[in-house]
């Protein structure tokens, strides 16, 4: 199977004042294209920033992201958000909808930024996927948290993209909530295919996925298939 | 417009449309300034146009040449070969209406021919205007006669003649609203003036020779041939172009405070602009980062909010213009005192599409520091916030801030026209500006270093709001301070202006003049003003004289100078000197030394004005001749005085001492006090009735009738000032309103937590006391610097300050910030607090 995703020798530092701050160190991964994939750790063992550096959303102190077999690196700003706006997409714990834009409209985002003349029906048949064909025209503020989240997941899957990022998908949601929207998710990756990295520190939801790793103080602590996990 | 272009349009409007609110009070700030200049522009515009269309009925004739006293021979040749079309002979006289026994000081104007050859002489019955001349009469000004109840067919005296009304004069090409109503114009027949008997030695008079040309004459190069000939026999020479031009400079002024006064609108406008799109796009910031990370480049954020706050920029330029189109309507209004003729108020395209134009520049420049953000935006920020990555790099910062400071520059320098002005206000606003930001951060600091611990929980939650993240302290103090600041120079200024110009009226200062007394008449005048219980308060002797040499250098020779540094009105004009031995109040001697008497073996010391050695280029030892009524007088400069000619008394330029005049052709001035109307009415009509020749001045009557320009000044004053002070309201709306955003979910996780209403309404409300507080202060006093600065520098007069930016702004602008202030929690105050945060998103 061939690699979508290939992480190498990752660093990553921030500056605080005088200190310099480690949050990842030496992190060499692959994803497999159509893989599902989680990423667990405590808090503060650097899962988003890990995130972050996959998506092209921050550049590593040291070694190479090679996303969709392009090396972020050689990137400049605009080519990695183009880049994601063609092969990723996101689902973010806290929904990140855009607050002044309706559900169809935010759906509608990705698509109308590759110029698909067709975004407003492809956004409303995605929209009845995920069991909203009657909020079309609500903002975000109109809409619950797991209504919003599945406004959030119709935008992530709007553009069919190769691989989608997900930030703690539930952590802002109750837990059947939570459940129908992770349902909704593997649904929707499944029928599209999509490669599916979830980021949590919910074992039981990194349990469905197919492969785990596991980081602990910035560095990988096991990456192993969910099997052995098991 | 592709498909990429026209998707930034779609973003663009939709996110607008879902910040109306927000976006309408930025709006609003280009609207009421941008209104200002428009309407102050237009104004502008079409009074030049005015002046330029209107300069050959404003003087009724292609040109005129006039003298002040009887031409000379060569001027009378000069005159003569041009072949006038009209002459006229004018001074200012009392004329008496025998039927009810009213005087009443006048302009007499003697005409012979059909003047005015362009514009009309306007008046009742409108046949009076030409049959005048045919039947010997007079025609009277309107308003006088009204105030007389003088009727056509009633007779009136003007010297020694005594001759019928024909009709009521309205208007007549030459005389200005004010003077008219300090002389209002009479009009009769040249060919009279020698039996009015009025035209004696020492009166001041005027010879007019008017002239219609043909289209062909160009007149500037005719009066550039002409003109100097004339000035060697003491004519001048006046083309209605040059009379547009003189014009068009006497409104100068009234249209730089009206430059001034929109400029600040427009500035408070800026400030609205820069404040509300700051935490705008503060806001947006997450939004972008969202964007970025799904897809959209640096250039599409960017883009979108361009073009959101361009098209803001283009509507409140263009419904900013439409009002201002409409104020200017107003002008005329309110200047028509001032104007010698009605303004035809035309709209042109100029005005309007610089308005637009003006609103789009400025709405993007001003917000272009906080767009830079947008761009700088790191998509990473959807996951974690870091405050300082969008800021961007110094270097952009600094450009824009650069643009920002050559656009208030320039645009000050077109409204003011001067280089020193600008650059003192620019100076001025970024002092303020800096102070005001310094000010601010240093409150924090001092608050957080000395905060008070001991405080209940509400003082210390709203002295938190100060200095917390996300406070608003710095762009909420800057913001009202400058409006502040901006609105109480304005009015500090006007005060200053205002006082400049003050007249007091007291009851031991003279305020009657009597001019023209001939030296025969002097006893008898005086004890006609004591034989009524009245004081005779000077009676100064005047000998008028014309200067003949300056440091030995004929004025002749000097007219002919081109390089000469003396200014020409000096080498033409007929000085009215007096002479005693004391100096007065209004004078003061600053150069030499005053010396009260001479004997007759002397050589003659006199003391000059400092304006006059200032324009004359003249230093204490210096020569001068005058000549005396034909005779001779060698002069050296004893003394330099500085004269205040503010004070409304008789002053000289040139003052001679005691032993050296009072043997020359001389005329008197007896200044008297009247302490009312009736006295006043009484005194003249004695004095009109036994001494016809002379002319009496009722100083009350001036006074009034400056009072009255000084209302119509101030009202324009007040209107623009509150016009500025609306946009001021309208920026402190959006600034604090804005800040709601900030503040609101935090105010509702106190709730949550279980903070009553009364709680949270004390914090909002100490928070934004605070802050209107500080920042209304800080902005007064430096007001209070700037106009000090201004009345030292500019004005040169003593400044008191008003009290009224510290008794009412101060209590008001902090009552406004708390008001709006308050206004944003309601929402947290009404509803639930899951209902609010859903809604807050």
């Amino acid at each position: 199977m061939s690699k979508i995703l290939k992480i190498n020798g990752l660093e990553k530092t921030y500056s605080s004042g005088n200190k310099q701050l480690t949050v990842l160190q030496n992190i060499t991964f692959d994803v497999e294209k159509g893989q599902t994939f989680s990423i667990v750790g405590p808090s503060g063992s650097g899962k988003t920033t890990l995130l972050g550096l996959c998506a092209g959303l921050d550049q590593p102190n040291a070694g190479t992201v090679e996303l969709c077999g392009q090396d972020l690196s050689a990137l400049n700003e605009d080519q990695r958000a183009q880049l994601r706006n063609k092969e990723v997409g996101f689902i973010f714990q806290n929904f990140q909808l855009l607050p002044t834009l309706t559900a169809l409209e935010n759906v509608s985002v990705p698509l109308e930024l590759q110029g698909d003349k067709d975004a407003t029906i492809k956004s409303k048949t995605l929209l009845e996927k995920v069991g909203l064909g009657n909020r079309f025209h609500h903002y975000p503020s109109q809409l619950s948290g797991g209504e919003q989240q599945r406004v959030a997941l119709a935008r992530a899957f709007a553009n069919a993209p190769s691989i989608l990022f997900a930030d703690e998908p539930t952590g802002n949601l109750d837990e059947d909530t939570g459940e129908k929207v992770i349902q909704l998710l593997f649904d929707l990756n499944k029928e599209a295919g999509t490669t599916l990295v979830i980021i949590s520190h919910d074992l039981d939801l990194a349990n469905r996925t197919q492969q785990i790793l596991r980081l602990k103080g910035g560095q990988i602590v096991a990456n192993e298939c969910t099997e052995k996990v098991l | 417009m592709n498909q990429h272009t026209t998707w930034l349009f779609k973003m663009a409007w939709r996110d607008a449309k879902a910040s109306r609110v927000r976006l309408l009070l930025f709006m609003a700030s280009i609207i009421l300034g941008i209104a200002a200049v428009v309407s102050i522009q237009l104004f502008s515009t079409n009074l030049k146009d005015n002046i330029q269309r209107q300069s050959k009925s404003l003087m009724g004739a292609d040109y005129i040449i006039d003298a002040r006293q009887q031409p000379t021979d060569r001027a009378q040749t000069i005159i003569d070969s041009l072949k006038p079309d009209a002459l006229e002979v004018n001074f200012v006289s009392m004329i008496a209406f025998p039927k009810n026994g009213g005087t009443k000081l006048v302009k007499v104007r003697g005409i012979d021919g059909d003047f005015p050859f362009y514009g009309s002489m306007n008046t009742e019955p409108v046949s009076a205007a030409t049959t005048y001349q045919e039947l010997g009469g007079a025609l009277v000004d309107a308003t006088l006669l009204l105030q007389f109840n003088i009727q056509p067919g009633d007779s009136i005296k003007v010297g020694e003649l005594t001759m019928p009304v024909i009709g009521a004069l309205k208007s007549i090409p030459g005389s200005t609203a004010i003077g008219t109503s300090v002389a209002p114009p009479i009009v009769i027949p040249h060919r009279f003036i020698n039996a009015t008997e009025l035209l004696q030695f020492g009166s001041r008079k005027e010879y007019q020779f008017f002239y219609k040309a043909s289209d062909t004459l160009d007149l500037n190069r005719f009066e550039e041939k002409i003109g100097p000939m004339l000035d060697k026999e003491n004519a001048d020479l006046d083309t209605h172009t040059s009379t547009s031009k003189r014009l068009g400079q006497r409104y100068e002024n009234v249209g730089k405070f009206l430059n001034l006064a929109a400029f600040i609108a427009l500035l408070l406008g800026c400030i609205g602009i820069a404040s509300s799109v700051h935490i705008y796009i503060k806001e947006k910031l997450k939004s972008i980062a969202v964007l970025k990370c799904i897809g959209a480049s640096r250039r599409q954020s960017f883009m979108i909010f361009l073009i959101q706050i361009a098209g803001i920029g283009i509507i409140g330029g263009f419904i900013g213009s439409m009002i201002g189109v409409a104020l200017q309507e107003l002008f005329p209004y309110i200047l028509k005192g001032f104007l010698p003729f009605t303004v035809e108020v035309s709209i042109t395209a100029q005005p309007i599409v610089m308005g637009v134009f003006l609103g789009l520049f400025m709405s993007v420049l001003f917000a272009s520091l906080p767009l830079l953000s947008t761009w700088y935006v790191s998509p990473l920020e959807v996951l974690r916030v870091d405050e300082t990555a969008s800021k961007g790099p110094k270097k952009a910062r600094i450009i824009v801030f650069s643009l920002i400071l050559i656009f208030l520059f320039l645009f000050s320098f077109w409204l003011l026209g001067s280089f020193i002005y600008t650059f003192g206000f620019v100076v001025a606003t970024l002092i303020t500006f800096a102070v005001l930001a310094g000010i601010a951060l240093l409150f924090m600091k001092v608050i957080r270093k000395f905060f008070p611990k001991r405080f209940g929980f509400t003082s210390r939650q709203s002295l938190l709001n100060l200095f917390r993240p996300n406070n608003q302290t710095v762009v909420l103090v800057v913001a009202i301070g400058l409006g502040t600041f901006l609105i109480s120079t304005l009015y500090f200024t006007k005060d200053i202006l205002l006082a400049k110009t003050e007249v007091g009226q007291s009851n031991t200062n003279a305020n009657m003049i009597i001019l023209d007394v001939q030296s025969e008449q002097r006893a008898t005048i005086e004890q006609t003003i004591k034989a009524k219980g009245l004081p005779v308060l000077d009676n100064i002797p005047l000998v008028t004289m014309r200067i003949h040499s300056l440091k030995g250098k004929l004025v002749n020779e000097l007219r002919q100078d081109s390089t000469r540094q003396v200014r020409g009105w000096l080498l033409n004009h007929e000085f009215r000197t007096t002479y005693r031995n004391t100096l007065i109040d209004s004078e003061e001697v600053i150069e030499g030394s005053w010396i009260p008497e001479l004997k007759s073996e002397d050589s003659v010391v006199i003391s000059i004005s400092d304006n006059l050695a200032a324009d004359a280029k003249l230093n204490v030892g210096d020569a001068m001749v005058f000549n005396v009524q034909g005779v001779l007088m060698q002069t050296t400069v004893g003394s330099i005085r500085k004269v205040d000619w503010t004070q409304l008394q008789l002053n000289f330029s040139i003052l001679f001492p005691k032993g050296v005049l009072e043997d020359a052709p001389q005329f008197n001035v007896i200044t008297t006090a009247v302490p009312d109307e009736v006295t006043s009415a009484n005194l003249q009509h004695d004095l009109v009735v036994k001494f016809p020749n002379v002319t009496v001045i009722d100083l009350r009557q001036v006074y009034t009738i400056i009072e009255d320009i000084l209302d119509k000044v101030s009202w324009i004053i007040n209107f623009m000032a509150f016009f500025s002070i609306l946009t001021g309201i309208i920026v402190l709306i959006g600034s604090v309103r804005t800040s709601k955003y900030q503040r609101i979910k935090e105010s509702v996780l106190l709730r949550t937590l279980g903070a009553t209403n009364k709680q949270i309404l004390k914090i909002s409300a100490l928070e934004y006391i605070f802050l209107g507080l500080l920042g209304s202060l800080v902005g007064i006093l430096l007001a209070l610097i700037s106009s000090f600065c201004l009345a030292l520098l500019v004005f040169k007069e003593p400044f008191v300050p008003s009290a009224i930016p510290f008794l009412v702004f101060l209590p008001g602008i902090t009552l406004l910030v708390l008001g709006i202030g308050l206004s944003n929690i309601q929402t947290v105050l009404r509803s639930s607090p899951l209902e609010v945060l859903r809604r807050e998103g």
